[in-house]
């Protein structure tokens, strides 16, 4: 393998790492705050893929501003999500929570093939991501390198959120302890709602760039990219945005690498992600990035 | 006590009376929804041994199916059916010429699946609640992409067909209650007592003596061997398999019916094996055009998928313990009821 073809290989993984960075931080703040693998969360990415599609064909709409309307809704769905299947139960062993979470991505998935129809969609994409660019033998999509921006900014963005503002602080509290949080006058339920909006916005962001760069939709297509991301999330330390996006990286790195390195194990490519998971969890079960956990009595 | 065992044995007989009547009066697709609820009623057990009794949230039980129904399938089918099957890559030797009759290599699916089980046990089963979930879960992706890529052993993508059809009601209801009667035995006896103390509490158990790794990797395995032998079972019944068979959305159809049972109720989980079984078959109306004379309701595709996950999420909000909680049922439950009127008729 020449560098030429090692750098294009580069640049795929870290576009690739960006996106599963994207939808992980999702995962990573829902499960922070309510200490629960949202398994819808590969839904309701599969959500705003959709609104974005059917956004763009039906209405006369710029596609920017398509797509800033589908991240608003995909985030108002996930606060609708969380008021219906989460809340009744947010008193109940964790089993429940996690059933009813996997219920949950069942039934959008099986409505989504109702609604939409089985039938693969192409997804439309704005010139704008479609430009390719030479540098000597590479070419590359203009995609590849808004993805890794945009993560970036987001991250910067959220760090700040998280850490500077009222807000921020109120979310960790409520992530420490919310019975606490809630006795010092936080509203938990508020903050948990602002969670899952950006839970879920950012899960849109993450599947509108997903459908710009593998632009084959089916009411189907979050299952994978939100089983990879929670175990991005689960690599870089749960709980952790800044480990989301390492987690995120070395999934996405890890994966193209495996292809251009070693072709012959090609058709194990969804396996990388779950032999790196259980790996992690009995080297270091917190993840990378994340903080011990001592085990109360 | 001794009327329980007389009444016990009289189900029994029912059961077997009734087994007999329906495999001469009823159609073939109707046997077909029968063998399928004695499947479902051994997956669904062994989940809850796992799930249930020993509170390990395990999510790998399509991978287990997986190893059960791709053993039993290669050790069923006769060479000939092998060289057709196997026309892209010819098969591995070792394996071209085996065939066996049909329990040898159910039993032999049950070890092999166990044995997997302890050796995903041991590294894993030290994870707790969703890590624990999750590692399973990836486990069975694991072991379903590895199946569709180990061409020359499971024919890859392609799944196998032809696979005898051995399985008929009395192989499969025989295993269902072979099943239900060593869970009743293993739950009543000390297994089952420290099986339960684990799910309470784990480091009270540990306290009290009780090897959590020996009792969870046991529970694991005993659990991997049903699944294997409810796969082996299931892939004999439909006479072929793929490894897409064994995604994501089996697990949850088991899940489903040991919730919808209760956890950690034996009787609740044959409830609804049986009765979640008989709605999925029940429910496909809904797929199909409805004809009221004056007016035709056209028929939408998946509509009973949506249905049927809409009464789960249904039940999983507003009936957390499932049908029976962790309760069993006995015949005692009769007469209580009836000392209960006694007490209201005398005041």
């Amino acid at each position: 393998m020449n560098f030429e073809i090692f750098i294009q290989h580069l640049f795929n993984g870290i576009s690739l790492g960006s996106l599963y960075a994207l939808i992980a931080i999702g995962y990573t703040m829902v499960y922070g705050i309510l200490r629960l693998i949202n398994f819808a969360h590969g839904d309701i990415f599969m959500i705003g893929i959709y609104t974005a599609f059917y956004g763009t064909i039906f209405t006369p709409l710029p596609w920017w501003l398509v797509f800033i309307l589908a991240i608003l809704f995909t985030g108002l769905f996930g606060i609708m999500l969380e008021k219906a299947v989460y809340k009744p139960l947010r008193n109940s062993p964790r089993i429940s929570i996690l059933i009813s979470a996997i219920g949950a991505s069942f039934l959008l998935e099986n409505l989504a093939i109702v609604v939409c129809g089985g039938r693969p969609k192409a997804f439309p994409i704005p010139d704008m991501f479609s430009r390719v660019f030479h540098f000597g033998n590479v070419s590359v999509l203009s995609l590849t390198f808004y993805i890794p921006i945009i993560t970036l900014i987001i991250l910067l963005c959220l760090l700040y959120f998280i850490n500077k503002t009222k807000t921020g602080m109120a979310m960790r509290a409520v992530s420490k302890d919310y019975e606490a949080a809630s006795l010092m006058g936080i509203d938990v339920n508020k903050i948990i709602s602002i969670t899952f909006f950006i839970g879920s916005s950012l899960a849109c962001t993450g599947g509108l760039m997903w459908g710009l760069k593998f632009p084959q939709i089916t009411p189907l297509i979050g299952i994978m990219p939100g089983l990879k991301c929670f175990i991005a999330a689960v690599v870089g330390g749960i709980g952790n945005i800044t480990g989301a996006v390492v987690g995120g990286f070395i999934l996405g790195l890890g994966e193209i690498m495996l292809v251009a390195f070693l072709p012959a194990l090609t058709g194990y490519r969804d396996a990388f992600a779950f032999v790196l998971l259980i790996l992690i969890l009995l080297i270091k079960p917190t993840g990378i990035m994340g903080k011990n956990l001592t085990e109360k009595v | 006590m001794k009327k329980n065992y007389i009444y016990n044995i009289g189900a029994l007989c029912l059961l077997i009376l009734f087994l007999f009547i329906s495999s001469k009066v009823f159609n073939s697709y109707e046997i077909r929804i029968l063998n399928l609820s004695a499947i479902y009623i051994i997956l669904g057990l062994s989940m809850n041994l796992i799930n249930g009794f020993t509170g390990l949230f395990s999510l790998g039980h399509a991978g287990f199916m997986a190893i059960g129904a791709y053993t039993c399938a290669i050790l069923t089918m006769s060479p000939d059916m092998k060289e057709m099957n196997f026309f892209l890559k010819p098969i591995v030797p070792m394996l071209a010429n085996i065939q066996m009759s049909f329990l040898p290599a159910i039993i032999i699916s049950g070890i092999i699946s166990a044995l997997f089980g302890f050796l995903i046990g041991a590294p894993v089963l030290r994870l707790k609640d969703d890590y624990l979930a999750i590692a399973t879960l990836g486990f069975a992706e694991i072991i379903r992409v590895v199946f569709t890529n180990m061409q020359s052993i499971t024919n890859g993508a392609l799944g196998l067909k032809g696979i005898p059809a051995y399985t008929n009601i009395w192989w499969s209801w025989g295993f269902a209650i072979i099943t239900i009667l060593f869970m009743i035995f293993l739950i009543k006896g000390s297994y089952g007592k420290a099986f339960k103390a684990i799910r309470e509490d784990e480091i009270a158990a540990e306290n009290m003596g009780i090897n959590l790794f020996k009792h969870k990797m046991l529970s694991f395995g005993i659990g991997a061997f049903f699944a294997g032998i409810g796969g082996a079972l299931l892939g004999n019944l439909l006479g072929t398999i793929d490894p897409n068979m064994f995604r994501f959305l089996l697990t949850f159809n088991i899940l489903l019916i040991v919730v919808l049972g209760g956890m950690g109720s034996i009787t609740g989980t044959c409830i609804s094996a049986v009765l979640v079984t008989v709605l999925m078959e029940a429910l496909r109306f809904l797929d199909e055009t409805i004809n009221l004379g004056f007016v035709q309701i056209e028929g939408i595709q998946g509509l009973r998928m949506v249905v049927f996950s809409a009464i789960l999420m249904i039940v999983i909000i507003f009936y957390q313990n499932g049908f029976m909680g962790n309760k069993e049922f006995t015949w005692d439950m009769f007469k209580k009821k009836k000392a209960a009127y006694n007490v209201k008729d005398v005041k």
